[in-house]
């Protein structure tokens, strides 16, 4: 009888951690093992604020990431350096001032109502010009936050754009445009953000891939 | 004591307690039952599973106090393992609970069917309806767009004007046409007791009739992709001044888009060929 019950322990035992290792590996495999980013934060008066620079690329590379061929965000740490993360730190009720060097051609969404910029503080600004809606072929990403109302569709570069970008780190004299905008991260919380453009080649309907995985064309902000 | 004696004592308790409890059920537990108030399907289906509830009341207290007499009154009373006496069937008994349960399962089915055909109960229907509410050729039109990861919405009344949250008219019965741009969503008003999926190029009508100014909950409930538990929303339900207000500044705020938005449709199917590089 004594037996018996240590060998069912036993197999809880197993069962469990293994459960466990297989909750860690799903959970990595979400996230995509990457480490949150936190920019350096300023304060004006009463009003903090952040910057953040990203990049979007086309085909993040064999040193990145261990998908060289998907499309990604990247960030640029303090140091200068361009980090595949997309998970950032970012204090509460803050300006976040972004700019996105987009080195990727247009993928087009699926619904056009996403071609708007909304929840912005401020115009959407493309290489110095203010825009205010996108056709809906035109989009090459979007980076949106719903639950903060933040929607911001990014510029192509041309079909026929010279010296394009063939893996990142793109080089600044490489084909791109630069998109600058702010938004306002609003109260403490875990807010996902995400591109609503399909653009993940390779995948049915650019759907799957880096598009359903943190790390690439998903993230989180933690606001802290 | 004998079998008989053990019998009708349990019967003797099982109608009494079900006698005081499946009203008190009713009448206490009931109108706090999901999914609420909020609209005239959502009170339905509060009537219905304060039915429900009431219906199983005395089949639980059944179970139960059988278990409890059982235990008490059957348990061995000595370390000694000994067969139990004989079972036998008794016809009596048996048909009894067969008429019973059958008794109980068809006007389940005749009571759940009544209720849909009613109103349809809050539930997609798929483009044709078959249980339409009364005065549903005044309903008003207003389409839910799920796609990876949100629900967008459109009203066809209104210009076609597509916005981010749901807004509603209060006291006022909408046709809600859900459909889908991606993959297979569920669009779940809980308060409102809505659930219709959304299919790409399928249009699933969904009526409501709104009562007063509320929120309430949107979740999509069909597993859709990594940010499925992240699309979810708060909608609103505000007096017909407000929402009259509400629509203009949306349709002044989204006229950038009126030249890029697709003729209203009940569905969408955008061409793939375009998408992904």
């Amino acid at each position: 009888m004594r037996a018996t019950g240590l060998k069912l322990a036993g197999v809880a035992a197993v069962v469990a951690v293994g459960g466990i290792l297989i909750g860690f590996y799903v959970s990595g495999w979400l996230v995509g093992n990457t480490t949150p980013y936190t920019p350096a934060a300023q304060t004006t008066g009463a009003t903090k604020s952040v910057n953040l620079t990203l990049q979007t690329v086309a085909a993040v590379g064999p040193t990145l990431a261990p998908h060289p061929d998907w499309v990604s965000y990247l960030v640029r740490d303090s140091s200068g350096h361009w980090r595949r993360t997309t998970v950032f730190t970012l204090p509460a009720h803050a300006l976040v001032h972004v700019t996105i060097y987009n080195f990727d051609g247009a993928s087009g969404l699926r619904n056009p109502f996403l071609g708007e910029p909304q929840g912005l503080v401020g115009k959407e600004v493309v290489d110095g010009k203010p825009v205010t809606a996108f056709a809906p072929d035109q989009p090459s990403h979007t980076f949106a936050v719903p639950e903060l109302g933040v929607l911001v569709p990014i510029a192509p570069v041309a079909d026929d754009a010279k010296n394009p970008c063939g893996y990142a780190p793109c080089a600044m004299s490489m084909a791109h445009r630069t998109i600058t905008f702010t938004f306002r991260t609003g109260k403490a919380g875990r807010y996902r953000w995400q591109c609503f453009v399909p653009c993940a080649a390779g995948f049915l309907y650019g759907f799957g891939g880096p598009m359903q995985s943190v790390g690439y064309m998903d993230g989180f902000l933690n606001v802290v | 004591m004998s079998t008989a004696n053990h019998g009708k004592r349990f019967l003797i308790a099982f109608v009494v307690l079900s006698v005081i409890a499946t009203p008190l059920v009713a009448v206490f537990v009931g109108p706090h039952l999901p999914p609420g108030n909020a609209s005239t399907q959502a009170h339905e289906q509060v009537f219905d599973n304060t039915w429900l509830l009431a219906i199983m009341t005395p089949p639980a207290i059944f179970v139960v106090l059988l278990l409890g007499y059982m235990l008490v009154n059957f348990r061995s009373r000595s370390e000694a393992i000994v067969d139990g006496p004989p079972i036998r069937g008794d016809l009596k008994i048996q048909t009894l609970w067969m008429i019973l349960t059958s008794a109980t399962v068809l006007f389940l089915a005749g009571f759940g069917s009544y209720e849909l055909v009613q109103s349809g109960s809050g539930g997609g229907e798929g483009p044709s309806p078959a249980f339409q509410p009364a005065g549903y050729t005044r309903a008003m039109d207003v389409q839910v767009i799920a796609q990876q990861w949100e629900f967008t919405y459109r009203y066809p009344t209104y210009g076609g004007v597509e916005v981010p949250h749901l807004v509603l008219p209060a006291h006022t019965l909408i046709r809600l046409h859900v459909t889908s741009l991606d993959a297979i969503h569920s669009f779940w008003a809980y308060q409102l007791g809505v659930k219709a999926d959304a299919n790409p190029g399928v249009d699933n009508v969904a009526y409501v009739r709104t009562k007063g100014p509320t929120t309430f909950d949107i979740h999509c409930a069909e597993l859709c992709g990594l940010w499925h538990g992240y699309m979810f929303d708060t909608g609103q339900v505000v007096d017909g001044a407000q929402f009259a207000s509400w629509i203009k500044r949306q349709q002044s705020y989204f006229a950038p888009l009126k030249q890029y938005l697709p003729k209203y449709a009940t569905s969408y199917l955008p061409d793939p060929q375009d998408r992904a590089g």
